[in-house]
Order: structure tokens, then C-alpha cells, then sequence
């Protein structure tokens, strides 16, 4: 599991893998706020529960990373660490992620400054997954 | 999803090019791009114009899927991008505004010259630095609440005004008097609200900054003086942000929402990102009443930053601002959605028009523009990047009949974050900008490679070709001094 940013003009794109979606989805949280902040030192003096629900898996993705900055901005708060759990729909039911995420409250000395992150956008937006790997592509606004 | 943009382009004069209808299946118009030889190659280095393409497709488009010289590659909408809906069949688009709802620019002038700056620079850029809060978690210094959150959604700028953060004649030069009618604070989640609350006088970061210029050039000196630009030398402000993370969060929640009802309303799209909603259903009613909101929020920020800029001179110079001079030029937005009137094949219609990093630049005479401007056209606030130049214009007949009124409203990005960051490897650029008699003060200086002039096209080029094609005319040339960044 990994991530890595992509080349976008005016935006910042983010690549992330697993080996399933939900390792995925928290590469990809890690990689958003890998633009933010200096996240090397985060520690976990902060837990949180986030549950989002979206029609699709794409969707859901918006939705988590957007709760994450919701949450970060709201608390004043940096996260780095990150358990999902990803259920498909069923009985017509939307996709649902239930996460819990470590974090601590900002702190300028210890986690330099990135860049503000505005929102993950649907533009570009890509989740696959295959036989014991997962990858997403997301676009986010800075 | 990145590479240069191989479509066709039809050169119509030496300003325009049009992408032809028939280019993409679904284009409703064609598209049309303002821009010269030089400025046209830049643009088709990435996918901005597969963007102006994916804009025609939107139901009730008007005329022409519309790019500004300093057109980019976004998400959705590109960043220059101007659409104009029928309000009878036509949608709103919350990317065609941005999640940064108003984001603008502001610009003070005062009675300093460059010369009685420079010995203070260093002391005003830090005084700057510390009462405009910048960078990613930034907190305002004043608190608010609950109740005054929504009391601001609706009033904007004279909220403040009324508080003591500002002067009543603020008001009268801010686009819409710094609040727009018909916002509703109903329509703005409580998230948004809890998200945008501690943020008020903040300027976030990525390409919004605080700056301290001394004018260079002046143009058209009649148009100058009545915007209080009198000599070349002379120090003014141009302060650039928007609405902070309650504008953010209205567009998330309204993606969500027009997400949902693309099917109900039978839209189809080629961009997700392009979501919208039939400008009179009850989704897209409901998200012009929110985003009216965030633009009121966001001139009521930009109101803020105003104070402390007239506090942190006052306070370096030892005076009042008032005895400093310290008169607000301008505040406009180029990150919004505007219900417009304008005359199409004869006939007046009312447009909703979507400007996505394009500014409003209405002619001489036109009633949305303050009384002071009449006679000369509205003014417009084109910054560049930090190590060049910005530009004071004024708004033209010729773009209420070209472009929507509307024009440029930046350099525009060609380098990539990385690329720029890659490229500027091991220079100390706070030292290059020194040499050129720029101070900054930046939350993170590696950062600082990402917004250098490297990474944008040259604004001379851009604002060049706005007055050439006639949809904005120039005033004067301003040069920074001092940079402030997130």
C-alpha cells in the first residue's frame, strides 16, 4: 500500500493503492494530508469515528476525504493514521465507510505548514479493484 | 489524463478561437477562447480546453462556451471559464463557480510613496504577517457565533462595517455593496457554517496572499484618478482570498445534492464534476440561496483583512489611516454565479452567469456599478504572480457584447506544483525576490517555489491581450513589494 501525487496544472492529484478499498481509501487520507502538513510526527492523542455513506464507491471516496477536512478544519486538528472498514450496498442500501482516525490537534511547531486543501473533486476521479489490489485517483483542490 | 490538447481550433481574429460544435458529441454551442498565437500554445499544453468543450455540453448554454487569456486546466469548469445560462431552461453549476465561493480581490490605496515605505518594508510585512492570519488551520482573531455566522451570510461586508472593521464608503465600492440579495442562511449547512466560523480575517494559501505594491505605470490617467491612483511611485494593496472553508463546504454539499438528481432531471455529463441542477428547480434555487451566502461571507472576510491591513499601516507609520489615505479602490469577485441581463440576437434575456476565475467587467454607464466608476467603467483587479506585476483595468462596452462582461482574472498556471518545484530545486527564491526589492513572509518557504513566477504565464501577456481584444481596458501597472502567503 502506498501513495503518490500526480501532475495537475493548477490542482494536486493523488494515487493511492492496497490491497483492498479500504486500504486504499486510507492511502489516500494520508495522502491528502501528506499536501497539508508535515505528517511524519503525527501522533494519536486524538481519536475520531467518521461514517459516511455515497451511491457508488467513487462518490464515497469525495465523501470520506471531504469528512476528513470537515473534521481536521472544525477540530483544528491533523490526522495520521487512518482504520476503514468499507461495506458494499445491499437491499438497496448505499455504499458505506465506517473509519476510525488517529490524529493531534495542529501544532505549527511540530507540523509545518503544506498546502490548504480546498476539497476532493469528481473530476479525474477513479477507484478500481482487482484480484487482491485496489487503486484510486482523485483530483484535489488546493 | 494530462498532455497537450489536440482538438480543433478555428482562428477567427487574432484574439479568438472557437473549439466547433461539432467537435464532442452533446456540445450544445460552440466554445470560444480569447487569447493570441503566443498565449494559444501555452493553453492547449494541457487539458483545459477539453474543459470549455465538456462546459458547451451544459443544458441552456447561450452562445458560446466562454475562456478567458488566462484559461487553465481545472476540475469541471477550466479556471477562466464563463458560461451563461437561460434561467428558463438552463442549470447552475456549483463547479462552475468553484469551491471557493467569491474568491476576489480587494485593493486599498493610500497617500505613501514607495520611498517612505522601503525603510519600514520589513516591519510592515511582518506586522502584516501577524494580524492576517495565513496558511493551512489558520484562526481568525475575532470569534463569532452561531447567530452572527447567519446574520453575516446575509449582510456580508457591512456586518463588519457596522462593527467598526471598516468605513461606510467601503461599502459603496464593493461589487453588490458586499451583499448580494437572496442569500438564505437556511440553505447553508451547519457544517459549512461550524467549518467557515473561526476563519473570518484569515487568507488560507495556495495562490491567495496579502500584497503591498507601488505603482509602476499608469495608463489611463483620468480613469486612475478617479480611482484615487495618482502618481507612479504611489503604494497600494490588493488582497486576494475568498470565502474560507464555508465556501468549500456549500459546493461539496450541493455536488452532493445535483449528484443525485442528474437522472430526475435528465441531464447527462461528461464531467462529474460538472453536476448542476435546472437553475429554477427547487436544488438549484436552493443552491444560489447558499452561495449567495458564502459570498457574502466572503466579503465580510475580505472586509476584515481590510482592517488589520489599515491597522498594521497605521500602526508601522504611526498614524491613522485615514490621515494615511487608506481608501478602498475596489473589491470584485471572479469566483461566482451572477443573474445577468444582457441582449441576445435582439432580444433581452436574463442569464445565470457562471464565472469560474474570470472577472466581472462592466462598461462605463451600467447601473450594478458604483456612482464614482459611471464615467469610467467598473474597475478590475487582475493580480499577477508574486515576482511580477498586477494590474488595475477598467470593464468595456465590447465585453457585454463578447463576453458576458466579463475578463481575465489572473496570470493562469502552466507549470505544474511539482514541476515548478522541481525546476526551482536549490534556489532560494525569498533571496531572488529580495534582489528584485520583493519581502516575503510565507508560512512554509518550500512551498514558496509553487506559486513563483516560473509557474504561471507572464500577466503582461494575459492583460495584453484583454485590452487588445477590447474586453477590459488598462489603467495602471502596480508592482509588489511585499508578499504575504499562506
Amino acid at each position: 500500500m502506498g501513495f503518490e501525487f500526480l501532475d495537475h496544472t493548477a490542482e494536486i492529484g493523488v494515487r493511492a493503492w492496497g490491497r483492498d478499498l479500504a486500504e486504499a481509501f486510507a492511502e489516500a487520507a494520508r495522502g491528502m494530508f501528506a499536501v497539508m502538513y508535515e505528517t511524519d510526527s503525527v501522533g494519536e492523542t486524538l481519536t475520531r469515528q467518521i461514517e459516511v455513506s455515497a451511491p457508488d464507491p467513487e462518490a464515497l471516496l469525495v465523501e470520506w476525504l471531504n469528512s476528513l477536512l470537515y473534521l481536521a478544519t472544525v477540530e483544528h486538528a491533523v490526522f495520521g493514521r487512518f482504520e476503514v472498514a468499507i461495506a458494499p450496498p445491499k437491499d438497496g442500501t448505499e455504499w458505506r465507510l465506517r473509519a476510525t482516525v488517529y490524529g493531534d490537534p495542529v501544532d505549527p511547531a511540530r507540523h509545518s505548514f503544506g498546502l490548504e486543501v480546498k476539497a476532493a473533486t469528481y473530476h479525474g476521479l477513479r477507484v478500481r479493484s482487482l484480484d487482491g489490489r485496489a487503486e484510486v485517483e482523485v483530483i484535489l483542490d488546493v | 489524463m494530462t498532455g497537450r490538447w489536440e482538438g480543433p481550433l478555428r482562428k477567427i481574429d487574432d484574439y479568438r478561437w472557437e473549439i466547433p460544435q461539432t467537435y464532442k458529441p452533446g456540445m450544445r454551442v460552440p466554445g470560444l477562447v480569447i487569447a493570441d498565437e503566443t498565449l494559444i500554445e501555452l493553453i492547449r499544453r494541457d487539458q483545459a480546453l477539453e474543459q470549455v468543450a465538456n462546459v458547451a455540453t451544459l443544458p441552456g448554454i447561450v452562445k458560446y462556451s466562454l475562456a478567458m487569456p488566462d484559461i487553465h486546466w481545472g476540475y469541471g469548469f477550466p479556471v477562466g471559464g464563463v458560461a451563461a445560462m437561460r434561467v428558463d431552461d438552463g442549470v447552475v453549476s456549483p463547479g462552475g463557480i468553484g469551491f471557493d465561493i467569491n474568491c476576489g480581490v480587494r485593493m486599498l490605496r493610500t497617500d505613501l510613496t514607495e520611498a517612505e515605505v522601503r525603510p519600514r518594508i520589513e516591519r510592515l510585512a511582518d506586522e502584516l504577517f501577524k494580524n492576517v492570519p495565513s496558511g493551512v488551520g489558520a484562526v481568525g482573531k475575532i470569534k463569532v457565533s452561531a447567530k452572527d455566522i447567519d446574520q453575516i451570510l446575509v449582510q456580508g461586508a457591512r456586518w463588519m462595517v457596522e462593527r467598526g472593521y471598516g468605513w461606510a464608503s467601503d461599502l459603496e465600492v464593493t461589487e453588490e455593496g458586499g451583499a448580494i440579495p437572496g442569500a438564505n442562511p437556511d440553505k447553508v449547512s451547519h457544517h459549512a457554517k461550524e467549518r467557515g466560523a473561526s476563519q473570518l480575517g484569515t487568507l488560507g494559501s495556495g495562490n491567495h496572499f496579502l500584497e503591498v505594491q507601488a505603482v509602476e505605470e499608469i495608463y489611463d490617467p483620468e480613469a486612475a484618478r478617479v480611482m484615487g491612483i495618482e502618481r507612479a511611485g504611489q503604494v497600494t494593496v490588493f488582497i486576494h482570498c475568498g470565502s474560507r472553508g464555508l465556501g468549500y463546504q456549500v459546493c461539496e454539499d450541493y455536488l452532493r445534492v445535483m449528484d443525485k438528481v442528474l437522472a430526475k432531471y435528465e441531464i447527462r455529463l461528461p464531467d462529474r464534476q460538472l453536476a448542476c441542477a435546472p437553475v429554477r428547480s427547487p436544488e438549484g434555487q436552493d443552491y444560489l440561496a447558499a452561495m449567495r451566502g458564502a459570498a457574502n461571507f466572503a466579503w465580510a472576510n475580505r472586509q476584515l483583512i481590510a482592517y488589520w491591513t489599515r491597522y498594521s499601516f497605521a500602526k508601522i507609520f504611526e498614524s491613522t489611516p485615514e490621515r494615511l489615505g487608506m481608501h478602498m479602490v475596489y473589491d470584485v469577485a471572479h469566483n461566482i454565479a451572477k443573474m445577468e441581463e444582457y441582449e441576445v440576437d435582439g432580444q433581452m434575456l436574463t442569464l445565470c452567469v457562471h464565472r469560474k476565475g474570470a472577472t466581472r467587467a462592466f462598461p462605463p454607464g451600467h447601473p450594478a456599478i458604483p456612482a464614482r466608476y459611471r464615467g469610467i467603467g467598473q474597475p478590475v483587479l487582475i493580480p499577477g504572480d508574486m515576482g511580477r506585476y498586477s494590474y488595475v483595468l477598467v470593464g468595456t462596452e465590447e465585453a457585454m457584447r463578447q463576453s458576458w462582461g466579463s475578463t481575465a482574472h489572473g496570470a493562469g498556471r502552466v507549470q505544474s506544483r511539482t514541476a515548478a518545484k522541481k525546476m526551482l530545486k536549490g534556489v532560494d527564491l525569498v533571496a531572488e525576490l529580495a534582489k528584485k526589492g520583493i519581502v516575503v513572509r510565507v508560512q512554509n518557504r518550500a512551498l514558496l517555489a509553487e506559486e513563483a513566477s516560473e509557474a504561471y504565464k507572464d500577466v503582461v501577456e494575459v492583460v495584453n491581450v484583454c485590452h487588445n481584444a477590447g474586453i477590459s481596458r488598462k489603467v495602471a501597472k502596480l508592482r509588489p513589494i511585499a508578499v504575504i502567503k499562506g
